[in-house]
């Protein structure tokens, strides 16, 4: 690690001011930044815990609508939202371990956007929407590729609004060491049709499966998803899988999501 | 009746109050006054010519001590190779100098081509980043085939990538060759034993002190072997007298073979301290631990067994490439050879063996002994091929390996591979397995399975091992460069305590509990009353450390050899106080009578009367009662055992499961089953990994793919079964005191082969003819090969 400073802000205000300092850097729950620190692959001269805003903090149910403060952890949503939307519980439940369960933060993962995190697959698929510190961002314009989104330099994940769906699952399976997801499928189910969100599986990030989408909001059972298949262009390769093997995964992952719906 | 005390009982650990309490006193907890730190500047590149090296900016920096570059180890020693292997043409094997830095080329990613001492942790790693080092990366030589044929070396000095081609037994080549021309039926299987990374709890540590006004040296380390380090530090690397050097492994995490070897860490930080006159400690990070530690296997091997139309074998054929990796680790050319080809006869009456071995040099982190060392890798290829033969001749696999079993009435046996058994009954262990793992029941199970949309599998093994390493005498006729004996020093204090001074060294094993149940047994005393000394070289006897699973059948047999004199003169003395004769004294429950009256001593009184000689018979007997021995064996022990796996595969994902796990093993005698089964279970949690999980994965440019956690697999408790663990089937070793075999290394030894053979019979079981895939057997392979067939 190399040294910086930190700051631990209390209101949404002061967190955005003290990140306006150059080469600031927000810390969330730390379960990737830290580990980077470490390395000494990053060097922020300054990071900005939001640990202690109280503001984005906790889980609310409005109407349909679920909303989730930024700093909330992972622990949190797995036991308070489990009530009001099980779908997402059950994936909050699956990161990690406890440790990392109760330090990482949902504004933090999607933050990063790291391409087998699970979070952003149920972002997408619920349609959430992920209000900042200077606007609201419909899930749909959010994610922009591997570690890549719509947020500006500075910017806050104060929270992350989720309508909740008629029956909806997470389906991981997870590479073997990390434990993210190999390849993660989240399906919602709403009254206005499907959404089916990828997560682990493309070079380009968490990808909405429109194809299933269709036939899932035609007839929503997992016999709708009989002989079809995503292609393997531009799916992840490494040592855990081929490009193949993730693709066809996302097919097993969203029948089993579809039948395991509730 | 289980005993509660003694040889066979099974008190608890006594070492792990204070492991699982944080009171353990590992290396790197020990702070000194005046303690620096060391890091290291490691290569980034796999290979690589070092033009300059400059450390100008680094030394000026804020905290810095001392900057060491490979050209301060110019006029040093090399870390030598133990075991001196000679090719089939009688070429002695090459073995190019490992430095304690690397100078003129960097052989592999994490070489370290500098070090920083500085005053902090950040200090010297700022300092590292300051170091310019000018290095031109040359092509990385990764693949073993591609460097046996290529025109690149490793080392340009030996013009080869090639350390040895042995053979074994050499006599036998042309008779394996026509007995497997001739036979009814040949199977053939090409396989990798998967490299390991070895993964301690503890990194490697190493804090040196040097005493300018005494001028010696302290070392404390991880190691599994304080005596040999500090002999291959005195007499080949600093040439440090070794009355001046102390070595000193306090408690250490876990080894698995990683921590046998001297490193270059450890002459370096010797070296700092007496530069910059004060301590020096150095602790890995876990990527150093990765890329630095001896890594485990990786072989490339294909076997064949010839059979008759019976299914009885006729020969065992094998070509091996075996990864030496950038440099010999100390015991490197050991394991692929003679702790490798000598058992590739198995528990079997195969009368023809022969073995081919050659050993490669590549630029990947220095492989060597690790859990199991050799056997796991001559296991595999046996279990794995006979599986596959069984399926190709019709027969089933417990049958084709009954048939072909040494029988229980046939020993002392001489396997085909070179070795003289000693002891076993290996279809009691077969029947026992089918008992306990409830193979009968398979059939049952597989159809619930199947009900549930998996495939189930049953895979079987039947492993013999040899441990106890090794008698000095013909290890050295092999090639061996040091001796194998260990060494024991009973003290028994003038209270009546005793402490035990051992040469074999405790990392996790349990010898602090085992060794004073050995000689309590013997003296009829408390065990609390008796207390293990291992690991400081300033304390204990000469001994050879601990690895292949000789701890007990060694050392334990210095205790034992020790006791006895120690037996032996108390009973003189209490012979002179009882006014008896030696002869008559008996001793029982800690008491020396005289035969066949009242008259009698205790223990504390005898011992008490060794310290306080007061009418003594001086002439007859020394003050004192303390005694050492030092045991050579005559023989390899041969723990040997029948393993089931079911495992249950998803067919859609690949993923496996693996639902039962029985292991029954030979152990001979057991002194603590507790223990015993502690040390299968850790076993075949690593042998399950190797099986299912662990990859360790080079890229063609020498970078290592699975250089932490998120990438390099290690099994958790949810990849695990319960286990069902038997010793019951002991067959007692022949040749040493306690009859005892050795259980450190069976678990990851017996199960890989019995986990593959079970995913293997599982994916049968669905239709798809596959007969091998390549452990790791990963969900994305075991999804391949059903794609293929």
């Amino acid at each position: 690690m190399y040294a910086f400073d930190i700051e631990r802000p209390t209101s949404v205000a002061d967190a955005a001011a003290a990140l306006g300092d150059e080469d600031a850097q927000a810390l969330g729950g730390g379960q990737t930044l830290i580990p980077t620190l470490k390395q000494r692959l990053a060097s922020p001269s300054k990071l900005v815990s939001l640990a202690d805003v109280a503001e984005m903090q906790g889980v609310s149910l409005s109407g349909r609508d679920l909303k989730i403060g930024g700093a909330t952890t992972h622990g949190v949503v797995a036991d308070e939202a489990a009530s009001t939307y099980p779908g997402l519980a059950g994936l909050a439940a699956q990161i990690g371990d406890p440790a990392v369960r109760n330090r990482g933060t949902i504004g933090g993962s999607l933050a990063n956007n790291d391409p087998s995190a699970c979070y952003p697959a149920a972002a997408l698929a619920s349609g959430a929407t992920i209000t900042t510190n200077t606007r609201e961002i419909a899930a749909d314009d959010y994610f922009q590729g591997m570690f890549a989104t719509a947020l500006e330099e500075g910017e806050i994940i104060t929270s992350v609004t989720f309508p909740v769906p008629e029956a909806a699952n997470y389906q991981k399976f997870v590479q073997p060491a990390s434990r993210f997801a190999l390849v993660g499928v989240f399906v919602a189910k709403y009254a206005d049709g499907v959404r089916v969100a990828v997560t682990g599986a493309s070079n380009d990030g968490v990808f909405r499966w429109s194809e299933a989408e269709d036939a899932l909001s035609a007839d929503f059972s997992a016999d709708a998803l009989d002989g079809m298949t995503v292609s393997a262009d531009d799916m992840i390769a490494d040592l855990h899988g081929s490009a193949e093997y993730r693709a066809h995964l996302v097919a097993v992952m969203t029948r089993r999501a579809v039948a395991a719906a509730s | 009746m289980p005993k509660d005390s003694g040889i066979g009982a099974a008190p608890k650990r006594r070492e792990d109050v204070r492991f699982l309490t944080g009171t353990g006193q590992y290396s790197d907890d020990i702070k000194v006054f005046g303690q620096a730190t060391a890091v290291f500047a490691r290569s980034n590149v796999a290979n690589g010519v070092i033009n300059s090296i400059d450390t100008s900016a680094a030394e000026k920096m804020p905290g810095v001590l001392a900057v060491f570059t490979g050209a301060d180890f110019t006029e040093v020693g090399g870390n030598p190779a133990g075991w001196l292997i000679n090719s089939r043409d009688g070429e002695p094997m090459k073995e190019p100098k490992r430095p304690v830095l690397a100078h003129g080329k960097v052989r592999h990613v994490g070489d370290a081509y500098a070090a920083v001492i500085a005053e902090t942790d950040q200090q010297a790693r700022d300092a590292v980043e300051a170091i310019e080092a000018d290095i031109t990366e040359l092509p990385a030589i990764v693949d073993m085939k591609s460097a046996l044929s290529g025109s690149d070396f490793v080392h340009d000095e030996i013009g080869t990538n090639q350390c040895f081609d042995w053979g074994w037994i050499e006599d036998n080549r042309a008779a394996t060759d026509e007995a497997i021309k001739g036979a009814h039926h040949v199977t053939t299987l090409e396989l990798v034993n998967n490299r390991l990374v070895p993964n301690a709890m503890e990194p490697r540590c190493s804090m040196a002190e040097y005493s300018a006004s005494r001028d010696e040296y302290t070392l404390h380390t991880t190691s599994q072997n304080p005596h040999l380090t500090r002999l291959l530090i005195s007499a080949f690397v600093l040439g440090i007298p070794e009355n001046k050097l102390t070595v000193i492994a306090p408690d250490v995490g876990g080894g698995f073979g990683s921590k046998i070897y001297h490193y270059g860490e450890e002459a370096l930080v010797l070296a700092a301290a007496k530069r910059i006159g004060r301590p020096v400690k150095w602790t890995a990070d876990r990527t150093e631990a990765f890329l630095t530690d001896a890594h485990g296997r990786d072989h490339v091997t294909k076997i064949e067994l010839a059979l008759d139309k019976e299914g009885k074998f006729l020969a065992f054929r094998t070509e091996t490439m075996a990864n030496v990796g950038a440099y010999l680790s100390n015991f490197s050319t050991a394991t692929p050879t003679f702790l490798h080809g000598t058992l590739m006869a198995g528990n079997y009456t195969v009368p023809l063996v022969y073995v081919n071995v050659k050993a490669v040099f590549t630029n990947t982190a220095p492989v060597d002994a690790y859990r199991g060392a050799g056997r796991p890798e001559a296991t595999y290829s046996i279990e794995r091929v006979i599986d596959k033969a069984a399926r190709e001749m019709g027969m089933d696999p417990i049958a084709m390996r009954r048939k072909n079993f040494i029988k229980s009435d046939q020993y002392p046996y001489a396997s085909a591979a070179g070795l003289e058994y000693d002891a076993g009954n290996y279809d009691a262990l077969m029947d026992k397995m089918e008992e306990v793992a409830d193979v009968k029941g398979f059939a049952a199970r597989r159809k619930e399975s199947e009900a549930n949309g998996m495939l189930r599998g049953l895979g079987v093994n039947a492993y013999i091992e040899a441990c106890g390493i090794a008698p000095s005498n013909l290890v050295g006729v092999l090639g061996s460069r040091v001796g194998l004996y260990d060494a024991a020093t009973v003290r028994v204090n003038a209270t009546g305590n005793l402490s035990v001074m051992v040469g074999a060294h405790s990392h996790g094993q349990g010898h602090e509990t085992v060794f004073p149940q050995v000689v309590a047994d013997m003296l009829g005393i408390d065990e609390a009353a008796i207390d293990i000394v291992h690991g400081d070289t300033s304390k204990i006897p000469f001994g050879m450390g601990t690895y292949g699973s000789r701890s007990l059948a060694v050392c334990g047999s210095a205790v034992v050899r020790a006791t006895e004199k120690i037996i032996t003169k108390a009973k003189k003395i209490a012979a002179h106080m009882l006014e008896a004769s030696d002869a008559d004294i008996e001793l029982k429950d800690g008491q020396f009578s005289v035969a066949g009256t009242d008259k009698s001593v205790s223990f504390g009184e005898v011992a008490l009367k060794a310290y306080i000689p007061h009418e003594f018979p001086l002439e007859d007997i020394e003050p004192g009662l303390e005694e050492t021995a030092f045991y050579d064996p005559a023989n390899f022990t041969y723990p040997s055992g029948a393993y089931c796996c079911e495992v249950e595969v998803d067919p859609e994902t690949g993923r496996v499961r693996v639902d039962r796990m029985t292991a029954v093993d030979d152990f001979g005698n057991v002194i603590n089953p507790m223990v015993v089964t502690g040390q299968v279970h850790g076993g075949l949690g690593q042998g399950i990994g190797q099986a299912l999980v662990e990859n360790t994965s080079y890229d063609a440019d020498g970078q290592l793919l699975s250089a932490s956690y998120m990438d390099y697999t290690m099994p958790r408790a949810d990849d695990l079964p319960f286990y069902t663990v038997d010793h019951s089937q002991g067959t007692p070793c022949t040749h040493n005191p306690l009859g005892v075999k050795g259980c450190g290394e069976a678990g990851a030894i017996g199960s890989p082969p019995t986990v593959v053979n079970a995913v293997i019979d599982a994916l049968q079981s669905g239709g798809k003819n596959v007969t091998h895939i390549d452990m790791p057997v990963t969900p994305h392979r075991v999804w391949s090969a059903m794609q293929t067939v």
